[in-house]
C-alpha cells in the first residue's frame, strides 16, 4: 500500500516563506525556514507561529460524551467545571499504557479533542471500539487548519491581526481555556512552555491569517523549533518520552490520572493501581550535561540504581548546553552516566522542566 | 543550491579539501554537509601532531539535530586546528570554506590527493 504525503492548507505558504520541508508521520512538514535556533529564540524572546494543522481536531457529541469520556481517559473531563475549558491526558490500553496523549476541550457543543497525527488512525479505531453501544458521534474537523502562535508577546501581535471586537474576548482567556469565535476556536494552550494561542479555523482563512502574523512579526517557526522548545519544557512527546508500553506513571505523567473518584472506571485504571501498589520502578527525570556534548534519544543512562535511557535529547539553544528527558531506575539520586558514543559522561539528575517563559527553571 | 568551490577537492563523506602553498592541506566539511546537518553547535577537533590514516575519524560535528563524524580525508599528520571553530561552531554553517576550516594535515604522501574528487565529480554524487 501507498499512501500519498499530506499536505496541510499551509503547505503553499510554506513554501513562499522558503520552508525547508521534510516527511513527519506522512505529511510534507516545514522543519524549518532557514535556522531552528533563531526560530527557537524567537519564540523565547518575543513571538513564533507553528503551523499545527497536521494534528487531529476531532468533535465528540452525542448524550453519553461526558461519560464516555470519563471512561476512555486516565484524567477526568469532569474536572471542567465549564465550557471552554481544557485537560491535558493521557489515553491508555487495558495494561495502562499510553495510546496517545491528547488535549480535551469542553465545549458548548460537547467535546473537542486534539489528538496526535502520527497516532491518528489507532487512536480513531480505538475510539471508535470504545464508542459501540453508546450514543457518542465522533466528528473528524478535517476541513479546520490549526495555527501555534508563541511566545512572550505572541498574544498581543496575535490581537493586532484578530478582529478588534475578539480583542477583549482573547485577553481576559485564561490559561488552558478557549474561546469559540464562528468557525474559529481561540485556545490559550501550547507546548513551548511560553504563553501564547493554538487557533482552529477553517483551512481557507489559515493562508491570510498566517501571512498577517508574519507582517505583524510573528517569526514562521519549523517542527524542529517546536521539539527543542518542547523539551526544554520538560513536554512529552509521544513515541519518544512514553508509548503503549510505558505507563504514564512512568512517565512523568502522575499528575494528569484522576485517582478520585474511586469509582470511575478508566480504561487502565486497574493496571496503574497495581502497578502502584507493586512499585513504580521508573521514573521520568531531566538530564543536563554542561559539557561539551549532546545528550540524544536512546542513549544510555548508568545510575547507582540500574540503567535507564534517554527519551528525548538535545542541545538546549535558550541554556547554551544539552539537555535530555530520561526514564530511570525509581530510585535514582542527583548523579547519572551517559553513554555518549562509547564514552561514560556525567551528567546531573534534574526535575523537569529546564526552562518556563524563558527563563531556566531548574536548580 | 549548495556552493562546491571549482578548486578545492572532495570526499564522498563531504569533506572538502585546499592543496596550500606550504604543501599542506586545509579540510573542512562542504556547504552540503552544513545544509544537511542543520544549526551545528559543537565540534570535536583532532589533536595537532597526530598522524591519521586516510578515512580515520577525525572529529565530530553536533548539530542540534545529530552528531556526524568528521573524517580525515587524506593520511598524514594534523599540524593546526581551527580555535576559532571550536569557540564559534555556527561558523560552520555560515562560512563553510572560509572561516570553517576544521584542520591543517601534512600528507604522508602529497599524491594522495589527486585521486579526490573534483568539484563536478562531487556535485554529481551530491545530485546536485
Amino acid at each position: 500500500m501507498t499512501v500519498a504525503i499530506q499536505r496541510t492548507p499551509l503547505n503553499a505558504t510554506h513554501r513562499e516563506f522558503s520552508a525547508k520541508m521534510v516527511d513527519f508521520a506522512g505529511w510534507d512538514m516545514p522543519i524549518h525556514y532557514g535556522s531552528q535556533l533563531k526560530e527557537h529564540e524567537a519564540v523565547r524572546a518575543d513571538a513564533g507561529m507553528f503551523d499545527v494543522s497536521h494534528m487531529v481536531v476531532l468533535d465528540i457529541t452525542g448524550s453519553d460524551a461526558e461519560p464516555w469520556l470519563r471512561h476512555l481517559l486516565a484524567n477526568d473531563v469532569a474536572r471542567l467545571r465549564e465550557a471552554n475549558k481544557a485537560l491535558y491526558s493521557a489515553m491508555l490500553n487495558e495494561q495502562g499504557g499510553v495510546i496517545d496523549d491528547l488535549i480535551t476541550y469542553r465545549t458548548a457543543w460537547g467535546f473537542r479533542m486534539v489528538v496526535n497525527a502520527a497516532t491518528r488512525d489507532k487512536d480513531l479505531a480505538w475510539m471508535q471500539q470504545q464508542s459501540e453501544g453508546r450514543d457518542v458521534v465522533l466528528t473528524v474537523r478535517d476541513e479546520l487548519a490549526m495555527i501555534a502562535v508563541q511566545g512572550p508577546n505572541a498574544i498581543s501581535k496575535a490581537l493586532s491581526v484578530l478582529p478588534p471586537d475578539w480583542a477583549d474576548a482573547v485577553t481576559a482567556l485564561k490559561p488552558f481555556s478557549a474561546l469559540p469565535f464562528g468557525d474559529w476556536f481561540v485556545a490559550r494552550t501550547g507546548y513551548t512552555g511560553e504563553d501564547g494561542l493554538e487557533v482552529m479555523l477553517p483551512a481557507a482563512d489559515a493562508p491570510a491569517f498566517f501571512k498577517r502574523l508574519a507582517e505583524a512579526g510573528v517569526v514562521p517557526c519549523g517542527l524542529g523549533a517546536r521539539d527543542t522548545l518542547r523539551l526544554e519544557a520538560g513536554m512529552n512527546l509521544y513515541g519518544h518520552d512514553m508509548d503503549e508500553t510505558v505507563s504514564p506513571l512512568q512517565a512523568g505523567m502522575g499528575w494528569t490520572v484522576a485517582w478520585a473518584p474511586e469509582e470511575r472506571d478508566f480504561i487502565g485504571r486497574k493496571a496503574l493501581e497495581a502497578e502502584k501498589a507493586a512499585g513504580i520502578a521508573m521514573k521520568q527525570v531531566g538530564l543536563v550535561l554542561e559539557g561539551k556534548g549532546v545528550l540524544r534519544e536512546g542513549m544510555k543512562v548508568a545510575t547507582e540504581a540500574g540503567d535507564g535511557v534517554i527519551t528525548s535529547g538535545t542541545f538546549s539553544p535558550t541554556l547554551k548546553f544539552s539537555v535530555a528527558i530520561a526514564r530511570v531506575p525509581a530510585a535514582t539520586a542527583d548523579a547519572a552516566q551517559v553513554d555518549i558514543r562509547g564514552q561514560l559522561v556525567g551528567a546531573r539528575v534534574v526535575k523537569l522542566p529546564f526552562v518556563r517563559n524563558g527563563k531556566r527553571v531548574f536548580e | 543550491m549548495s556552493q562546491i568551490p571549482a578548486d578545492l577537492k572532495y570526499v564522498a563523506s563531504h569533506e572538502w579539501l585546499r592543496l596550500e602553498a606550504d604543501g599542506t592541506v586545509t579540510v573542512g566539511i562542504t556547504d552540503h554537509a552544513q545544509e544537511l546537518l542543520g544549526d551545528v553547535v559543537f565540534v570535536e577537533l583532532p589533536q595537532a601532531g597526530r598522524t591519521y590514516a586516510e578515512g580515520e575519524q577525525a572529529g565530530v560535528v553536533e548539530s542540534v539535530k545529530a552528531a556526524s563524524d568528521v573524517y580525515a580525508p587524506i593520511a598524514g599528520e594534523i599540524v593546526e586546528v581551527n580555535a576559532a571553530l571550536e569557540a564559534n561552531p555556527e561558523l560552520a554553517n555560515s562560512d563553510p570554506y572560509g572561516e570553517a576550516w576544521f584542520f591543517k594535515v601534512k600528507p604522508s604522501d602529497a599524491a594522495d590527493l589527486d585521486g579526490l574528487m573534483t568539484a563536478d565529480a562531487y556535485a554529481q554524487e551530491v545530485g546536485a
